[in-house]
C-alpha cells in the first residue's frame, strides 16, 4: 500500500459562529488523482486553502509529506512550498509579467539553471498544457479564460511538483476543452508521478480522472473512497452528485 | 562529483555518458560541456544512461533537445541503457519540446524604439483626449436628462459620496490648513515685527488664507483622496465588468456612478474650504497671540474692519471648480482602465497627478481673471 501523503485529521473550520467543517477527516495517498467534491458554499474550496495554509483553520491537524501545517519551521514550510503547486481557478496569472516569464519565475527563483534551460523548460511546460505558440509573449490580460487556465497549470507544472493542487480546473471551459484539460491531467499525473488533488464539481472529470475522492456534505465527510464504491450507497445526496448513474 | 564524460572519436562518434544524476540541481554544472558539444557535428552520436540514477523533467528535456539537435544535422543518435521509467519522462519530453526559434518575440531596435514610444505616447494622448470629450459630452447629455427626470437622480448616493470624499475628509484637512496657518504666522510675524507692524498679521494671514492658500490646500488633499479613490473604486469596477453588468440591465454607469461623485464634490468642496478658512485663520491667532501678544478678540475685531468680505466669497467661488475637476477627472480616468491590475495603479496615479494639476492651472486662471476685473 502506498503511503499517506496529505492527512487531514479532526478538522474544523468555523467563521465566527458560522460552522463549515465539522471535525473532518480525509487521507490522500502518493500517486493518486484525489477529489474534494461538495455542493456550492459547502467549503471545498476552504479545506484546500487550509491544505496549502492560505487560511486557518478552527482545530485539528493537517499533515502534508508527513510535517503538520501549524507547527513547522521558516525551512520546512519553504521547502515544502517547492513541493506542490497551485492552478487557481482564474489562473491568478501575474499581470505585469507576460506568458513565458510567468511560467519561467519559479525556476528563477528556486534553481540555479542556465538562462536557455529555464527558457526550454518553460515553453516545454506551455506546449505540454496546450498553450498555441502564438501566446507565449502575451500578457495575462490578452489571454481568453481557456488560455488563462493552461498558462497557469504550466506554470504550475514548472517546478516538477511533487503534489499539484487544482481549484475547479475545468470550469469556465468548453465540453472539449475541459475533456481535453481532463486528460492531460491524467497523463501529465501518470508521466511526472504526481499526487493530484481537484476541487471540481465537474462529472466528467469525476468519471475519468479520479482515483478517490471525498463528497463534503453538511460539514460533514459523507463519504470517501471509490467511484465504484459510491455507487453502492444510496444516500439521494450522492446520487445527487454522481448523476450520471441515471443518465 | 563528474556526472558527465563526453568521448570525441576522430569527428565521427562522440559518445555521451551520463552518471549519477541529471535533475533542475546538477545542469548548472554540466551545462557549458553540453553547449560545446551541441554545436559540433558527428555522424554517430551514443548517448549512455547506463550508470545514471536520477532523470527529472529539465533533464530529460535536456537529452531530449540534445538529440533532436543532432538529428537536425543528419547525425544518428542512439540512446542506450535507459530504464523504462526514464524512457517515458524522455519521450513525452521529446514529444513536448518546443524550440525557441519557433515562437516570434517582437525585439526591440534599441534606435527605433524611443520613437515608437514618442509616436505611441502622442497617439495615446490623442486618444485619451477624444474619449475625455466623448466622456464629458455623455456626462452633459446625462446631466441635462437627469434635470428633466430630476426623481431618477441618484440622491442616496451622492450623499453616501457626500459623507465618504466631504465630511470624512474634515480632519485631514483641518489637521493641513491648521499647520499651514501657524507656518505662514510664524514666518511672517518675524518680519513684521522688525517693522513694529504686527498687527498687520491679522491682514495677511485672513486675506492670504481666504482666498488662495485654504481653497487651494482643500483641494489637494482632496485630489489626493478622492480623485484616486473614485479612479480605483471604477477601475475595479471595470475590470470585475460590474460596469458591464450595469450597461447591460440598462443602468447608465454616468448617473449611477459619475453624477453623484461630482455632484458630491461640487457641494462638499465650498464647504470645506470654508472649515479650512476657519482652522487655517485659528493657526495664525494662537501664533499671533503667542509671538507678537495680539490678543484673540483683537484679531477678531481687526479682521472684522479691514479684511473685506470679497475675499471669502472669491475663494468660496472657486471651490465648486475644484470640486468639478477633482471628480471629473477621477471617473474618467476610472473609465479608461482596461484589463489588467496593472492598470488600475499606473491610472490611479495619473488621475491624482492630473487632478492636482488642472487644480493648481484653475487656480491660476481664476486668480488672474479676477485680477483683471478688480475683485
Amino acid at each position: 500500500m502506498s503511503k499517506t501523503i496529505i492527512e487531514v485529521k479532526n478538522l474544523t473550520t468555523a467563521f465566527g459562529k458560522k460552522v463549515v467543517h465539522d471535525k473532518i477527516s480525509i487521507s490522500v495517498k502518493e500517486g493518486e488523482i484525489y477529489g474534494i467534491l461538495g455542493g456550492s458554499g459547502s467549503g471545498k474550496t476552504t479545506l484546500l486553502r487550509e491544505i496549502i495554509m492560505l487560511q486557518k483553520f478552527k482545530s485539528g491537524s493537517i499533515r502534508v509529506l508527513g510535517k503538520e501545517i501549524g507547527k513547522m519551521s521558516y525551512n520546512d514550510i519553504m521547502e515544502l512550498k517547492k513541493n506542490w503547486s497551485v492552478l487557481f481557478q482564474f489562473g491568478a496569472l501575474y499581470s505585469s509579467l507576460n506568458v513565458l516569464e510567468n511560467v519561467s519565475i519559479p525556476l528563477i527563483e528556486y534553481t540555479n539553471l542556465p538562462k536557455d534551460v529555464i527558457t526550454e523548460i518553460a515553453l516545454s511546460k506551455l506546449k505540454m498544457s496546450g498553450l498555441k505558440k502564438e501566446a507565449t509573449y502575451l500578457f495575462p490580460s490578452e489571454l481568453s479564460g481557456g488560455m488563462k487556465k493552461r498558462a497557469a497549470l504550466a506554470r504550475a507544472l514548472a517546478m516538477d511538483p511533487k503534489i499539484l493542487f487544482l481549484d475547479e480546473p475545468t470550469s469556465g471551459l468548453d465540453p472539449v476543452g475541459a475533456e481535453n484539460f481532463d486528460r492531460l491531467i491524467k497523463e501529465i499525473a501518470t508521466l511526472l508521478k504526481l499526487t493530484v488533488v481537484i476541487v471540481t464539481h465537474d462529472l466528467h472529470t469525476i468519471e475519468h480522472v479520479l482515483d478517490r475522492f471525498c463528497i463534503i456534505y453538511n460539514k460533514k465527510i459523507l463519504f470517501e473512497g471509490t467511484l465504484q464504491e459510491a455507487k453502492q450507497y444510496k444516500h439521494y445526496a450522492i446520487r445527487e452528485f454522481l448523476k450520471f448513474e441515471r443518465q | 562529483m563528474n556526472n558527465l564524460d563526453i568521448i570525441e572519436e576522430d569527428n565521427k562518434k562522440c559518445i555521451i555518458k551520463i552518471y549519477n544524476q541529471l535533475n533542475k540541481k546538477s545542469i548548472y554544472s554540466i551545462y557549458p560541456r553540453i553547449k560545446k558539444i551541441k554545436e559540433k557535428t558527428f555522424s554517430l552520436v551514443k548517448i549512455d544512461c547506463t550508470d545514471l540514477k536520477s532523470l527529472d523533467y529539465a533533464g530529460a528535456l535536456l537529452l531530449a533537445d540534445l538529440s533532436a539537435s543532432f538529428c537536425e544535422k543528419n547525425s544518428s543518435v542512439v540512446v542506450v541503457g535507459m530504464s523504462a521509467d526514464f524512457k517515458s519522462i524522455m519521450l513525452f519530453a521529446r514529444k513536448n519540446l518546443r524550440q525557441k526559434s519557433e515562437v516570434k518575440e517582437i525585439k526591440e531596435n534599441f534606435f527605433i524604439s524611443p520613437l515608437i514610444k514618442l509616436g505611441k505616447t502622442i497617439l495615446d494622448s490623442i486618444d485619451s483626449f477624444i474619449f475625455f470629450l466623448s466622456f464629458l459630452g455623455e456626462s452633459i447629455l446625462r446631466l441635462f436628462r437627469t434635470l428633466l427626470t430630476p426623481w431618477k437622480f441618484r440622491y442616496k448616493a451622492t450623499a453616501v459620496h457626500i459623507e465618504k470624499s466631504g465630511a470624512l475628509a474634515l480632519p485631514i484637512v483641518a489637521l493641513t490648513s491648521f499647520l499651514v496657518g501657524v507656518v505662514i504666522a510664524y514666518q511672517s510675524a518675524e518680519q513684521l515685527a522688525k517693522f513694529g507692524a504686527n498687527i498687520y498679521i491679522v491682514e495677511m494671514v485672513c486675506i492670504s488664507m481666504f482666498r488662495e492658500i485654504a481653497p487651494l490646500l482643500a483641494a489637494i488633499v482632496i485630489a489626493g483622496r478622492s480623485a484616486s479613490s473614485y479612479t480605483a473604486e471604477i477601475g475595479t469596477m471595470k475590470i470585475t465588468e460590474e460596469i458591464d453588468a450595469m450597461r447591460s440591465m440598462g443602468f447608465d454607469p454616468i448617473v449611477f456612478l459619475v453624477l453623484p461623485r461630482i455632484f458630491a464634490l461640487v457641494i462638499a468642496m465650498p464647504l470645506i474650504v470654508f472649515f479650512a478658512d476657519i482652522v487655517g485663520i485659528m493657526g495664525g491667532m494662537i501664533v499671533a497671540n503667542s509671538n507678537l501678544g495680539i490678543s484673540y478678540t483683537e484679531f477678531i475685531a481687526r479682521a472684522r474692519d479691514v479684511v473685506e468680505l470679497k475675499h471669502v466669497l472669491v475663494g468660496l467661488f472657486k471651490a465648486p471648480f475644484f470640486g468639478l475637476l477633482i471628480a471629473t477627472i477621477g471617473c474618467f480616468r476610472g473609465f479608461q482602465v482596461t484589463g489588467s491590475t496593472e492598470s488600475i495603479g499606473r491610472y490611479t496615479t495619473i488621475s491624482v497627478v492630473n487632478a492636482i494639476f488642472w487644480v493648481i492651472a484653475c487656480d491660476a486662471l481664476i486668480s488672474v481673471i479676477l485680477t483683471e476685473i478688480g475683485i
